[in-house]
């Protein structure tokens, strides 16, 4: 398979704050890549770097074998890299369907209506709220929308940061069949997650992360089943 | 009208209920109803109405708290009053020249506003909020350092920021005439504004400011407002459209300043402080931010009440305190919300504004 994504080697700075020592990891074509660790370890921080919203002092980060670093985090939906932000960052005062039209920002108005439907079919919960005020959804029809918006751009790279946070189980269940669906649809997706074991149980591919480097890789299968893993995620 | 969408048919109604407000106006100054008085308060009315439209683009619809907007009608007063003074013998024609120095005095405002925005528009919230209220203040004083003048050799300009110099020392020649005297403000303007031109105008600004509303910038814009991460997110660039708010908002303040400049035949910058600034934003907070029709009802309510309480002397400001409250009050109570409802039509689930 292709490689999509690359990071290598890439060192983040908060002022003086070292947040991301040295990070290396891709994504294939295809696959489903999580980044696992405890909070403050650096996931998000690795994603917003990738997004284009930080940027790294060293290393490179290409994208379908462009180097994307420094490139502002606006130009890169239309080099085809999505992001959902943390916390279900939607509209709140639009409705469902304008949250969506505002996922095609950068697309010509030609394809909203095929790009809505595909979205529609992939979460039919956000065909139903189609007229809704986004502000008045649950949370976890929020996450749907927060994700159905980043379709909208027909992203070759889905970039989901947290999708459980602030969940029910019984949600975070949903989430992660719809990440399934959409891994099955041929959606290549970058995973960034806390709770280590749904994320370990969709990924291809894992890496965790620890005070900013990544001190395990994987297949999904080894990581779910390795000691070191177990104690420190899994409770035991 | 029925097969409109509701925002559309909310807009036709308010340019429907300023076309009859601008007949019956014009019909009772006809019929000499409207005394001296009250007829002078018709073009500074008219400027108002654009200045609270204009910065509820910046407040209401870019979310952004600006204090310096009357720095933008500052220096399209002065740009307008320049152009209106030198162009007498070139261009005869009042109303050319109205609209000439109206456009002017947009662009220099707009430019102000690009120069300003660069830096500003990098800040959020209160910092955005003091640096403005700086360059409003900034702009007053600088068009209190000018000296201009004009004569058949062209205009005639110093920046006098030493207070050094006099009007001496623009060397007209015989038929020159000075035009801004520093401190003493514009004198000796020839007033050319007309109420007529300011409904053209009010009719122009919400006609542009609500086209930009639902265009797909406006989304974006808002889009910024509601949530600067997601906005960036998919695709959209902040600081661009936060930018092409900011300018239009300026020129549009610019205009209404040229307009206002060519009202009166003396005009000192020190009109321009922060005390216009705070009185167009009591306007664009009351009228309901975002909300094009209120902040023309605001504009005019709070523009004519503290006039009309004139003969009230001492009392009259503590009347208009007492009347901002009140209604901030009565907006605020639940009784008086779902007695309004009543009278609002075509609105279901929200404002769309």
């Amino acid at each position: 398979m292709a490689e999509l994504l690359n990071v290598n080697d890439i060192n983040v700075y908060y002022g003086a704050i070292h947040a991301i020592k040295g990070v290396s990891f891709h994504v294939d074509e295809g696959e489903i890549v999580t980044l696992i660790g405890a909070n403050g370890a650096g996931k998000s921080t690795t994603l917003h770097t990738v997004s284009g919203l930080l940027h790294s002092k060293t290393g490179s980060i290409s994208f379908e074998g462009k180097n994307i670093a420094g490139v502002p985090a606006h130009k890169l939906v239309e080099h085809g890299l999505a992001h959902v932000p943390e916390g279900r960052r939607i509209f709140l005062q639009m409705t469902v369907e304008e949250n969506l039209e505002m996922g095609a920002f950068t697309q010509p108005n030609a394809n909203t209506p095929a790009s809505l439907e595909r979205v529609y079919e992939q979460f039919p919960r956000l065909k139903e709220r189609q007229r809704q005020i986004a502000g008045t959804l649950s949370g976890g029809e929020q996450q749907m929308l927060a994700m159905g918006r980043a379709l909208m751009s027909k992203p070759k790279l889905l970039m989901l940061d947290e999708p459980s946070m602030g969940l029910a189980p019984i949600l975070v269940e949903q989430i992660f069949d719809i990440i399934r669906q959409l891994h099955q649809a041929g959606t290549t997706i970058l995973l960034v997650e806390q709770n280590a074991q749904m994320a370990l149980s969709v990924a291809d591919r894992a890496y965790v992360l620890e005070t900013g480097k990544i001190t395990l890789s994987g297949t999904g299968d080894e990581l779910i089943h390795s000691d070191e893993v177990r104690k420190a995620y899994l409770g035991g | 009208m029925k097969n409109l969408k509701p925002h559309t048919r909310r807009n036709l109604i308010t340019f429907i209920g300023l076309a009859v407000v601008w007949i019956v106006v014009t019909v009772l100054r006809g019929q000499g109803v409207l005394g001296r008085s009250a007829s002078g308060l018709l073009v500074p009315i008219c400027c108002y109405v654009v200045m609270a439209l204009s910065l509820n683009l910046t407040v209401g619809i870019m979310g952004e708290l600006s204090l310096g907007h009357a720095g933008f009608m500052g220096i399209g007063a002065f740009t307008g009053i320049i152009v209106s003074q030198s162009l007498m013998r070139a261009v005869p024609s009042v109303p050319l020249r109205l609209i000439a120095a109206m456009l002017v005095g947009a662009v220099f405002a707009g430019i102000f506003g690009f120069l300003i925005g660069i830096p500003v528009l990098r800040l959020r919230g209160d910092y955005l909020a003091i640096v403005t209220l700086a360059f409003g203040e900034i702009i007053k004083e600088l068009i209190t350092c000018l000296l201009v003048g004009v004569d058949e050799h062209g205009l005639h300009i110093i920046f006098n920021y030493k207070g050094l110099k006099g009007v001496e020392d623009l060397h007209l020649s015989e038929t020159g005439q000075v035009i801004i005297k520093g401190a003493q403000g514009a004198t000796g303007t020839q007033p050319i504004a007309t109420f007529n031109a300011g409904m053209i105008l009010i009719f122009l600004t919400l006609f542009i400011i609500l086209n930009v509303i639902y265009s797909r910038t406006g989304r974006a814009i808002m889009a910024i407002r509601d949530n600067r991460i997601a906005a960036e997110s998919v695709g959209i660039e902040i600081t661009r459209h936060k930018m092409i708010a900011f300018v239009m908002s300026a020129a549009m303040a610019g205009a209404a300043g040229a307009l206002y400049g060519l009202n009166y035949s003396n005009l000192v910058a020190a009109k321009f402080d922060f005390n216009t600034s705070i009185l167009v934003l009591v306007f664009v907070v009351l009228g309901g931010l975002g909300n094009m029709r209120g902040s023309i009802i605001a504009a005019v309510l709070l523009y004519v009440l503290p006039e009309a309480l004139r003969s009230m002397h001492d009392y009259r400001m503590l009347i208009y305190a007492v009347v901002l409250i009140a209604v901030m009050l009565a907006t605020n109570s639940p009784i008086a919300q779902s007695f309004f409802a009543r009278f609002r039509f075509g609105r279901k689930g929200g404002d769309e504004e």
